[in-house]
């Protein structure tokens, strides 16, 4: 056995554009997209009748028939049906979770290249039934006699028959994210203000990404699809001031603008060994080094719902030797405006990186010049398992692109159930 | 004695009479129970930069429980990281309306020019209206003789003016005071910043109060105890406002030894061996009486921690109508007593180190009064004794103040005629008269061990009286 660990290789990604609930995809599955996705990739990459290592991808809200999901996509592309797949499930975490199982398989010579995906439809949502109506079918199910049946089906009643859509709430506190997230705007003092003006920033750097043809390699169009449906290059301030707070109530400072839209959309990366990369060609664009995962207890100490990922960059740093300022991008998942506001505010704060952190000095500010310099969710959507994937592939891109000699990229990413998951990306 | 016209200005029609005719509505103070918390709400903290005084106030939050905000970029922030002080973010930007606080302390220790001043406002300006019932708005500042600067003396001498302003406008029973520091005296502001948060200091309203160096700071303290195995001496502890000096000191662990005069034997008796402490019948004015005060000290307490000059009479003439010995009374007991009792006391070395003295003056003898000549003479002179003996009692370690009450609902305000009694109970920003324990509590404050650093100070506990202000 090789006890030594490799070197993680970020070859590329892609992803189909992220479309709007109900929107141009209102009608395809996750199987379609993640198989459409995958092989996007698959061409990307030459990679037709190759037996990968492993393909790992999740989604979200997913159907009880789509338990072997990755598995069912893999076999509809043209990969070798040999390529072993396998689902995962973190939240918005769950690309990057992906991407950090293919790594460590890899890191550890178990595999040698492997896909990351995710995909995420809250079009296609399941439907669960009735709890009460759930039981009475089963109960049905399980009867002998036809008397039985009947016995069973005149319990039946009519407001058993009302679906139950599935909700966007922490179960343990009932609460939807964005109402977590409004409470977080709350306790840090956020103005309605700050929130819009990254938003905006979030569709201006998009929109300036796909111009200067950023995103030409890295979105395949779908489904008639070419650019994210969520991206309005042209929205200004003064249109951002005009929504209505959705979340906090009626003085809330969050709204349709500063928060993600429900989305629809996939994503892929490539990750391998350097032998694997050398010998099959595409050029190394950046190494996955290090990850980390972390969590809040929002449930009993009512910490923020989504400041996982304040937990755990600290731990990466640590362990890498590096401060927050020792990034040359930064890409944090803007689940909403508030909750990339409310990170970068705990990390600059004395208070918070002292009683929460348990850090002697605030990690301090950082430069918002390098924060998601090519849009981030705001601006193109957030199809919850797609978002890692699409991050990874960006960041990537932009640490092989640029010629100004920036080394280090960190990836933050916050999660329902108080979950956050992080990891560094380098140039070669 | 009971305040009708509080309680009548407290009824939903009360309230709609009070406000068409324009008459201050009065809030019930809250005060304090045993067994309560310093302060129960929302503190606001704020320091104007390169500020002193943060980093010790929010020791003495963290140390009291209290539940603080700063703002995310004050210059408190880092003193609350350093304190272990977990406090909330307050933007008011982005807070909404209802976002209220118990109390808004701001450390202008580090206003150092009148420019600089707009520290202060920036700080008040977006939270004076959001200060709470009964609640507490609190400046820190530096004592302007020992600012090393003539424009930051200016400065921190011009929050006198701002602070008093505050205490006329903020309404609805909250208070506000100025806290004088002085160099080197930062630790030592602990026992007052927990006094004027607490709803012991109800009744004291925009006064000034200065903490200095004490020679030496008790190690420990009890806060629900302070005075634990400390000697108290109540003069005119039978009744009125004595009574409720004895019960405080009793309740915060003292051994009091309440003394009357022989008449009041009966009511004294039954006080202090209620309270579990000694009495003592005599005349203070008595040629004797200092003598015996301090033979009975020494031979049963071996000594005494705490001397309060509380008992004391009027004698109410216009001067043209006053006999001389209506003179000689009031200023032989409010005046002379107290002088001869300490002159005995300390030359037989009967006061112990980490002591204090407090006299018990009167806004009349800051202000002056028709038909009090005799009386506005013995108070003011009582201020005098501060002045004359502090230093030589900080040099013992022994602190001398005087707690100046302005109109308090004792036997000695019932019996003033019903018009002048009213209009003196409504005159302060407070509009209401104040109880015996608020003037008790303000001299357990002064006498607690910790409030070493406390010394020539005269407070008035008058709900800032418009009378001498
Ligand atoms: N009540 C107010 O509004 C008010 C306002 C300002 C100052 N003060 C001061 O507060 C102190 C207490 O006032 P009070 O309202 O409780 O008055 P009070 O008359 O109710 O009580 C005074 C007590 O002092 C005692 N006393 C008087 N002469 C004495 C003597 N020669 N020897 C021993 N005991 C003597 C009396 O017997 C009485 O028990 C006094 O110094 C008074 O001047 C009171």
């Amino acid at each position: 056995m090789n006890s030594s660990v490799r070197r993680v290789a970020v070859l590329g990604g892609v992803r189909i554009p992220f479309a709007r609930q109900n929107g141009p995809y209102a009608n395809a599955s996750n199987q379609d997209m993640l198989t459409a996705t995958l092989d996007a990739l698959v061409e990307k990459f030459s990679l037709e009748r190759e037996t990968l290592g492993e393909v790992v991808a999740g989604a979200v809200l997913k159907h009880s028939r789509d338990f072997n999901l990755t598995r069912e996509a893999v076999l509809g592309t043209r990969l070798d049906p040999a390529t072993p797949a396998y689902d995962v499930q973190q939240a918005c975490g769950t690309g990057l979770e992906a991407a950090i199982l293919i790594a460590n398989k890899i890191a550890l010579h178990q595999i040698d290249a492997g896909i990351a995906a995710g995909v995420d439809t809250t079009s296609d949502a399941p439907i669960a039934i009735n709890e009460d109506l759930r039981r009475l079918l089963l109960d049905l199910n399980r009867s002998r006699s036809n008397a039985e049946r009947l016995r069973v089906i005149t319990k039946v009643r009519p407001q058993q028959i009302v679906p139950e859509l599935p909700r966007n709430a922490e179960p343990r506190t009932g609460l939807s994210m964005g109402e977590h997230a409004a409470i977080m705007a709350r306790d840090w003092g956020l103005t309605r203000e700050e929130q819009d003006e990254l938003a905006l920033s979030s569709h201006r750097k998009l929109a300036a990404a796909y111009d200067a043809g950023f995103l030409d390699d890295l979105v395949i169009p779908f489904l008639g699809l070419e650019r994210d449906q969520n991206l309005r290059p042209d929205t200004t301030m003064e249109k951002l001031a005009q929504l209505k707070p959705v979340f906090g109530g009626e003085d809330g400072t969050m709204t349709a603008g500063n928060s993600t839209p429900l989305s629809d959309g996939a994503s892929a990366v490539l990750l391998a060994s350097e032998d694997w990369a050398t010998k099959r060609g595409p050029p190394v664009q950046a190494y996955l080094t290090d990850a980390q995962t972390a969590a809040v207890d929002h449930v009993h100490r009512r910490e923020g719902l989504l400041m996982a990922p304040t937990y755990a960059v600290p731990k990466l740093l640590e362990r890498n030797q590096l401060s927050l300022q020792d990034f040359d991008f930064y890409e944090i998942h803007e689940a909403f405006a508030s909750q990339v506001l409310c990170t970068l505010k705990a990390w600059e704060d004395p208070v918070y990186c002292r009683e929460r952190l348990e850090l002697e000095e605030p990690l301090g500010p950082i430069d918002r010049d390098k924060l998601n310099v090519h849009g981030g969710s705001l601006a193109a959507g957030h199809p919850f398992g797609a978002t890692g994937g699409r991050i990874i592939a960006g960041l990537a891109k932009a640490l092989a692109d640029d010629t100004h000699g920036s080394r280090r990229g960190l990836i933050s990413i916050c999660a329902a159930g108080g979950l956050g998951v992080t990891a560094i990306l380098e140039k070669p | 004695m009971s305040d009708r016209y509080r309680q009548l200005a407290n009824t939903p029609i009360g309230r709609m009479v009070t406000k068409q005719v324009g008459l201050p509505a009065p809030v019930e103070l809250e005060r304090y129970q045993p067994g309560q918390p310093v302060i129960s709400g929302p503190v606001l903290l704020g320091a104007a930069p390169h500020s002193r005084l943060a980093a010790p106030a929010t020791a003495v939050l963290a140390a009291i429980g209290a539940e603080a905000h700063t703002a995310l970029d004050d210059e408190a922030r880092g003193a609350a990281a350093e304190a272990r002080l977990d406090a909330a973010v307050f933007n008011p930007q982005a807070a909404p309306e209802d976002e209220r606080f118990k109390a808004l302390v701001f450390d202008a220790s580090g206003i150092g020019s009148s420019e600089a001043l707009r520290e202060a406002w920036a700080f008040l300006h977006p939270t004076i209206r959001r200060v709470r019932r009964s609640g507490r708005v609190i400046v820190l500042a530096t004592t302007p003789e020992e600012c090393g600067e003539f424009p930051a003396a200016i400065a921190q001498r011009a929050l006198e003016g701002l602070v008093r302003s505050v205490a006329k406008e903020v309404g609805r029973g909250a208070t506000a005071q100025l806290i004088y520091v002085a160099p080197g005296a930062e630790d030592a502001i602990d026992s007052t910043l927990r006094f004027f948060l607490s709803p012991k200091s109800a009744y004291v309203s925009g006064q000034v109060v200065r903490v200095g160096s004490p020679k030496a700071l008790p190690e420990k303290i009890d806060w629900e105890r302070p005075l634990a195995g400390k000697v108290a001496l109540v003069t005119g502890a039978a009744r009125g406002i004595g009574e409720s000096i004895s019960e405080v000191l009793a309740r915060d662990g003292a051994h009091v030894v309440g003394v009357d005069l022989p008449a009041r034997s009966a009511e004294l008796e039954a006080l202090t061996s209620r309270l579990g402490g000694s009495s003592l019948e005599l005349d203070v004015t008595d040629h004797a009486a200092p003598e015996e005060l301090a033979a009975h000290l020494l031979a049963a307490h071996n000594g005494v921690d705490v001397v309060v000059h509380n008992a004391g009479v009027t004698r109410d003439k216009t001067l043209g109508r006053m006999s001389e010995e209506q003179w000689s009374a009031v200023i032989d007991t409010n005046l002379t007593a107290p002088q001869h009792i300490d002159r005995e006391l300390f030359a037989r070395k009967a006061v112990r180190e980490n002591g204090s003295v407090v006299c018990v003056s009167s806004i009349g003898g800051i202000a002056g009064n028709a038909g009090q000549t005799n009386y506005a003479t013995s108070k003011a002179g009582v201020i005098g004794i501060i002045e004359a003996f502090s230093s030589t009692l900080a040099k013992l370690g022994v602190t001398l103040n005087a707690v100046a009450p302005g109109f308090v609902e004792t036997g000695m305000t019932a019996a003033m005629p019903v018009a002048r009694r009213e209009a003196a109970r409504r005159m302060n920003s407070l509009a209401q008269g104040g109880l015996p324990i608020d003037v008790a509590e303000t001299i357990a404050w002064l006498a607690n061990p910790a409030s070493a650093g406390v010394t020539r100070n005269v407070v008035r506990v008058c709900g800032q009286s418009l009378i001498g202000a």
